[in-house]
């Protein structure tokens, strides 16, 4: 499937990072089961990219296969490009020196991504370590400092507490710490307010949104939620059934959607001073992996379906410069 | 009309110890502290606050899970106490729990079918033949088709699993559902079919809900009335859609302002309220919520705010509001 992707503000720059053709299998008990479809992705340098998708679409896999965190269980090709330099067959080799440092990944529960049993300071420290040469009071400070960007108060003595004196909101602000001490170009941030309290995921929000801005890093933001999508993000990449449905500029995408799935995604979620008899809910439920219907995934569930949708694979149609959708209704 | 469920003054507080020097010393943790609601037949009262407010603290208190410290709670026109005899049995029949993991909520080693038939088993009644006939009638109009009765909860997609513990908790006919964060687990577009059928099955079987989310916008599809908790208090109280455009309390207007604007609309200038709940064994004096609001007053520190009524049809807990008017609320001039 060749796509061409959306174009970034200036058209000759060249992707930070590019994803082409990424194909993801698991094996168990001698079945293969394919969740990642031959992935197509660009993040521009500096930009926000929002992936939305409901559980299984694939939108974690994508960057823990990118950055080869998969494990043996899994089958992945493809290719990924990281500011020109190619990662030819994701080779752990390779990969284990951009991890953390040139693309940093942060993940959606804190209290089971930090050790329990180490101080928040002593980890801090090895990722400053790690990344940056530090040692000593050198590291310290800089520690002291990363823990005061991210509005941890009385960072110095922070550095003591151990991961349960601290509140889950505290927790994601030192894994943010910790993340930012490679600077990174590119934060991974994969639902990293979806065990957090409403008025803390509106600090964590902003939070983000603030490193994002001064590091001038560029930052994917994986959530089943549209709305934290819609607050953070420059552009967005809607995910079904391991594949891409709709790419777009944020402010198309929920102005005019035209992936029926997209559509179905906004219209079911219930809304402030709108109150439906009944929501407009998608009908049916997301096939499992490996028991993908013929032709478009979404058929079975869509509203608009069409017998050829049965029979064709719809690529990803440019509707508009910036926006494409995977329907046969945008071939048209 | 008397309300199906009647709340008065309910407290309750656990002791735990904390650490003190080389000792431990104990402390109350005020899980609920105070809360008083009536809820009417076939209506739902959403609860809405952050993780620790005491929502299903409350939940548990207003089924008899566990006895309450202080208060009184009304079900059907009897008080409910937490004593395991067989009049709690009795008033257990007519109220049933939905929780937020159908997985852990569901025997994964039984049919799912057997297990909707359990309750009936359980309590008895009615001619032990139609146990399986009522069982998959209701599975039937609950979406469940005859194909997945006999799979096991683990062969079942999130939103089948809640259907099936959705017919469990009816098979019984109750009057009162307690729902703990029912559709926080699910997909956004199954969490709309869910949503969906909670309000069809309200109209077809009159059944009264206890809906306790996190979720505004969830409460607010919902709810016929809303209840804000913070810190084991309700601190504001009203129907939805004035509650949620209008928020009266500077908690309720700070959880408004933490919802993402979902497009088009302004980005980003929000009131973003700072800090965390405090503990809830650090006793204070004054308003629960004064570390954080940004109206915080010299009163606040030293009176705590008692819910009064603003209008006909809401309370709020807040200085702000309590001078405007000093008749208090009809649900606390019961109490001593």
């Amino acid at each position: 499937m060749n796509t061409q992707l959306p174009m970034p503000a200036e058209p000759n720059a060249a992707p930070l990072v590019s994803l082409r053709n990424l194909n993801v299998e698991f094996s168990a008990n001698g079945m293969s089961i394919r969740v990642l479809h031959g992935l197509n992705l660009d993040v521009h340098v500096g930009e926000s990219l929002g992936m939305v998708g409901e559980s299984g679409c694939g939108k974690s896999v994508t960057w823990l296969a990118a950055l080869g965190l998969l494990g043996s269980h899994a089958k992945v090709s493809g290719e990924f490009t990281l500011a020109g330099e190619s990662f030819d067959g994701l080779d752990d080799q390779g990969l284990s020196k951009i991890r953390g440092r040139r693309i940093a990944l942060i993940s959606q529960d804190p209290a089971s991504a930090l050790n329990p049993v180490q101080r928040v300071g002593t980890q801090l420290l090895e990722a400053i370590r790690l990344h940056k040469g530090l040692q000593g009071n050198d590291a310290l400070a800089h520690a002291a400092r990363l823990l005061d960007q991210v509005h941890i108060p009385s960072a110095r003595q922070r550095l003591q507490s151990y991961p349960h004196e601290m509140s889950g909101g505290m927790n994601q602000r030192v894994m943010i710490a910790m993340a930012l001490a490679g600077e990174p170009e590119l934060l991974i941030a994969d639902e990293p307010t979806t065990a957090l309290d409403m008025t803390i995921q509106a600090q964590i929000l902003n939070l983000l949104g603030e490193v994002r801005r001064d590091q001038k890093m560029a930052m994917v933001l994986i959530s089943h939620d549209l709305s934290v999508i819609a607050q953070e993000c420059e552009r967005v990449m809607v995910m079904y059934a391991g594949r891409v449905v709709e790419m777009a500029q944020t402010d198309d995408l929920f102005r005019s959607a035209r992936h029926p799935y997209t559509q179905g995604l906004l219209s079911c979620l219930p809304e402030m001073g709108k109150r439906p008899h009944r929501l407009p809910a998608i009908a049916g439920q997301v096939p499992q992996p490996g028991q993908l219907p013929q032709g478009c995934s979404f058929a079975p569930r869509c509203d608009q379906v069409m017998p050829a949708c049965a029979m064709q694979l719809p690529e990803l149609w440019t509707v508009a410069s910036t926006h494409q959708s995977a329907c046969l209704l945008s071939a048209a | 009309m008397t309300p199906l469920l009647q709340v008065n003054n309910l407290v309750k507080h656990y002791p735990v110890w904390v650490p003190d020097g080389w000792r431990q010393r104990q402390v109350t943790l005020r899980a609920v502290d105070g809360i008083s609601f009536d809820l009417n037949v076939g209506k739902t009262l959403g609860l809405v606050g952050e993780s620790g407010c005491g929502k299903t603290t409350t939940a548990r208190l207003v089924l008899g899970l566990m006895a309450a410290s202080q208060g009184q709670i009304l079900f059907e026109g009897r008080t409910l106490s937490a004593e395991r005899n067989a009049a709690w049995r009795a008033l257990r029949q007519r109220m049933q729990m939905v929780y937020q993991n159908p997985l852990s909520a569901l025997d994964r080693r039984l049919p799912v079918l057997n297990q909707v038939i359990e309750p009936l088993h359980i309590h008895g009644g009615g001619d032990a033949l139609t146990y399986v006939d009522q069982a998959q009638e209701l599975m039937n109009s609950l979406g469940l088709s005859p194909a997945l009765w006999h799979r096991y909860p683990h062969e079942l997609s999130g939103g089948q699993r809640q259907r099936v513990v959705l017919s469990r908790a009816l098979i019984l006919r109750p009057s009162l559902l307690v729902c703990d964060e029912p559709v926080s687990a699910l997909d956004v577009s199954i969490q709309a079919q869910v949503i969906n059928l909670l309000q069809d099955i309200q109209e077809r079987m009159g059944v009264a809900y206890l809906f306790i989310s996190h979720d505004l916008k969830v409460v607010h599809q919902i709810s016929d009335n809303v209840g804000v908790m913070y810190l084991g208090h309700i601190v504001e109280q009203g129907p939805p859609a004035e509650l949620f455009s209008e928020p009266l309390h500077p908690y309720t207007q700070a959880l408004m302002a933490a919802l993402p604007k979902r497009w088009g609309g302004e980005k980003n200038p929000r009131v973003i309220l700072q800090g965390e709940p405090p503990n809830p064994v650090e006793q204070q004096s004054g308003c629960i919520f004064q570390q954080r609001c940004p109206h915080v007053q010299t009163i606040c520190q030293t009176q705590a705010p008692i819910l009064v009524r603003v209008s006909n049809t809401r309370s709020a807990a807040c200085h702000l509001h309590s001078s405007s008017t000093s008749q208090l609320s009809p649900m606390l001039e019961a109490q001593p």
